[in-house]
């Protein structure tokens, strides 16, 4: 039985960086479930998020060890199961007149919306969890999905606490 | 003329590589250059501080830095141009990094504006020793060259030591700029954990304390630390018998009654047995490779385990550790020796002597050479007996390493070096030569196979060029032997393409010859002390010894590959008597274990 697990990684912002990660996971041969790559309030550091899929502890264990010997990984912390997790779905699905306004108010029970329209086509945008959106591209399937494209997990964990990067420097 | 402190001083980006080796320390520089690695060459020239020795491929040059920095502690460096350059020393850095040799290599780009084009020689050497490289560089501007230099050093060197490689784009050595020192890293995120953790230390002295039947696994992680001191003291203390595995044959001298030789495949009985049977694996700077462990789940089955390792990422990562110990080998071991100093120890002489008697009943021998035919074996052991006490060893990869670490004596630190990890067969001839300039009162002996020999003996050239008077064994068996004995064993003898015809060509003794080496050939056993004692005396350029053996000898004991470390073997088909309790013990331990 695999986990998932979501990995919160701060890297320089250099070039490079994400190819050290990503090859590292290829080489040792960990599964890279899902990852973001983005900016952080401080422009030398980036932030992974990574979810992992994982037999057992001693695998994400050895992920979490190998990750940080990488020079360019600065911290990393394994986000709580209670961690609030968003995806961004789009959603293009085949319409026309007749079911345009039934797609756009079973969209609206999910709190997406739409934000293209063509004769033959509309264009659905939701965020959420991974469940939610699932449920949402399950109601969207019965009118035939032409294209769907999803973004990778960002997440963060509930309260006060936040992840920063360690600010110390090494003296010579 | 004073430098005038508040005038920048300008530089090129190549002098700068220059002055940073120099500023770092640097003796030596193992390369060969090329058109993106030229600029930094023309003021190598002129280094006073900085020798420079030109090899004959980059793979020797890398070898050789691997070579000069295990003989000596120091990170070594070698310089090589883009392209085939940089990828010529690949093999090297993937050496290194498996048995973290601290190296730096430095290598030419092709300028900033070509990378990405598949300009002249332009490969991504960054992208392709990302993996096999503790850490590596791309720098295209001249200012970054200091800072990235003194990274790169603090890197090689401090924590897990590996290689480092700084990629430096041809217009950042053209380019001119100010010359700026680093105060201190730009490395948030490379803090190794030296100062192993108090409760930590509690809890093995605690554990040691309990132990009946304890053994020392000591790897590599002990040499590179070079805390052969502190083990010594710690074993002092305690009297718990040691085993050191391929990588550590170095740093606790064989000659001591508590030495139990190496452990694993081609191990020692009582090495292997002791960890077999022991109640407890204290583990420093040791990584329970599979060469170590046979088929990990019937490993050391009894065992409590204390895994001490300065690299968090190896412990638990193939055993599970009761006590890990993150820390420097050197400040474990003597956190452990004081909190076990003057304290009451169990008695565990029982254990000791069964394992010195496995020790003196299975030492590792040899069969007889058919008549007239010489052992490989015996060769090796006389080189050994011969050498004088400074000497310092090196190995290729096959048989002969593997008798190498079984026969020759092992009695000071830094002076057995041998390619563990990654088993690069090529490394012998320039890791000889490296260990030779770093270490140049030391007689330096390699051990080599006629397989490994062929692959980088053209660095014999530049040790007779340069007066560096290493000696090296070739142990001619005619074929690729340690393949070959795997397919006697295991493949019904269908010997492919394993045979070398070494008796046809190539002419040993004339390629040394040519090579500008002193050369014999040995193939009498009346001749063989005679001739070593005239390779002792000479000293002013390399020698190489062809000795002439048989192609059957097999290197036992043996634990085939997969199997459990219970099932060594002594001879084909032999296994060591265990006596009655052991018998019990092992029977409980293969139940434990699901079958093949
Ligand atoms: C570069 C490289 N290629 C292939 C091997 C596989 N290999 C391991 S030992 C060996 C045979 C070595 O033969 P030789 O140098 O004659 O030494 P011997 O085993 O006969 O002592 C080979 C081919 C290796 N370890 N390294």
């Amino acid at each position: 039985m695999t986990s998932t697990h979501i990995l919160s990684v701060l890297v320089v912002n250099r070039p490079g960086v994400l190819t050290r990660v990503a090859g590292l996971f290829a080489r040792r041969g960990y599964n890279i479930e899902s990852l973001t790559v983005s900016p952080t309030n401080d422009p030398q550091v980036s932030r992974m998020t990574i979810g992992v899929d994982v037999d057992s502890p001693s695998t994400l264990e050895q992920i979490v060890k190998q990750l940080n010997k990488l020079i360019e990984v600065h911290k990393i912390i394994e986000l709580e199961d209670s961690a609030v997790t968003r995806e961004l779905v789009l959603v293009k699905v085949r319409s026309d007149l007749e079911n345009r306004s039934k797609i756009v108010d079973t969209v609206g029970l999910f709190r997406g919306k739409a934000v293209d329209v063509s004769h033959e086509s509309i264009t659905i945008e939701a965020t959420g969890g991974r469940e939610k959106l699932e449920a949402l591209i399950k109601m969207l399937e019965s009118f035939g999905i032409l294209e769907i494209v999803q973004s990778g997990r960002v997440a963060v964990n509930r309260g006060a606490s936040a992840l920063a990067a360690k600010s110390s420097r090494n003296g010579s | 003329m004073a430098d005038n402190p508040r005038q920048p001083k300008l530089m090129t980006g190549a002098q700068m590589v220059v002055a940073s080796l120099e500023k770092l320390g640097v003796d030596v520089v193992f390369g060969l250059p090329g058109g993106a690695i030229m600029p930094t060459y023309d003021p190598l020239m002129d280094s006073e501080g900085v020798r420079h020795i030109l090899v004959r491929h980059e793979q020797g040059a890398g070898h050789a830095a691997e070579g000069y920095a295990v003989a000596t502690g120091r990170v070594g460096v070698c310089m090589a141009t883009s392209g085939p350059g940089a990828t010529n020393l690949v093999t090297a850095l993937y050496d290194a990094y498996l048995d973290s040799v601290p190296m730096v290599a430095i290598t030419g780009q092709v300028g900033a504006s070509l990378i990405g084009t598949d300009g002249f020689q332009e490969a991504d050497i960054r992208g392709i020793t990302m993996p096999i490289t503790k850490h590596n560089f791309l720098i295209t501007r001249a200012a970054d060259i200091p800072l990235a230099l003194a990274e790169a050093f603090h890197i090689a060197s401090t924590g897990r030591p590996g290689p480092v490689l700084v990629d430096i784009a041809k217009n950042a050595q053209q380019e001119t700029t100010e010359f700026r020192w680093p105060k201190q890293y730009d490395l948030p995120g490379y803090k190794p954990t030296l100062r192993p953790h108090s409760r930590q230390i509690k809890e093995a002295t605690t554990l040691i304390l309990e132990a009946e039947r304890p053994v020392l696994y000591v790897g590599g992680g002990v040499a590179k630390a070079g805390a052969a001191g502190e083990l010594a003291r710690l074993v002092d203390i305690t009297g718990i018998p040691v085993v050191t595995t391929l990588m550590a044959r170095d740093v606790f001298p064989d000659d001591n009654p508590l030495a139990m030789g190496m452990p694993g495949m081609h191990g020692s009985v009582a090495a292997v047995g002791a960890l077999q049977r022991a109640d407890l694996v204290f583990a420093v700077g040791a990584r329970f490779d599979d060469r170590v462990t046979g088929r990990l789940d019937t490993f050391a089955p009894m065992a409590k385990v204390i895994h001490a390792d300065v690299d968090p990422a190896e412990i638990g990562k193939n055993r599970v550790a009761d006590v890990p110990i993150v820390g420097d080998a050197r400040l474990t071991l003597t956190r452990i020796a004081d909190a076990l100093e003057g304290k009451k120890l169990p008695d565990i002489s029982v254990w000791v002597e069964q394992l010195q008697e496995m020790r003196k009943t299975y030492a590792p021998g040899w069969e007889e050479p058919p008549a007239g035919e010489l052992s490989p074996q015996y060769v090796i052991s006389r080189i050994g007996a011969l050498a004088p006490d400074d000497t310092v060893f090196v190995t290729g990869v096959g048989q002969h390493q593997m008798w190498a670490s079984h026969f020759l004596p092992h009695r000071h630190p830094r002076s057995w070096l041998t390619s563990g990890g990654a088993g690069t067969m090529g490394y012998c001839v320039p890791a000889a030569m490296g260990a030779q300039i770093g270490r140049p009162e030391a007689t330096v002996w390699g051990i080599d196979g006629d397989g490994c020999f062929q692959m980088t003996n053209q660095e014999l050239v530049t040790c007779a060029l340069n007066g560096i008077p290493i000696k090296i064994a070739i142990i001619n068996n005619n074929v690729l032997g340690m393949v070959r004995q795997w397919q006697n064993l295991f493949f019904d003898k269908r010997y492919s393409h394993t045979d070398l015809h070494s008796d046809q060509y190539p002419d040993f003794v004339k390629l040394s010859e040519a090579l500008g080496c002193v050369a014999f050939r040995v193939t009498q056993a009346d001749e063989i002390d005679a001739t070593i004692r005239r390779a002792n005396e000479i000293n002013d350029r390399p020698v190489v010894v062809e000795f002439v053996v048989h192609k059957d000898a097999m290197v036992w004991p043996m634990v085939a590959a997969g199997a459990s470390n219970d099932d060594i073997q002594i001879a084909r088909g032999m296994a060591p008597d265990w006596g009655e309790q052991a018998e019990d013990e092992a029977v409980g331990a293969a139940g434990s274990g699901e079958e093949d």
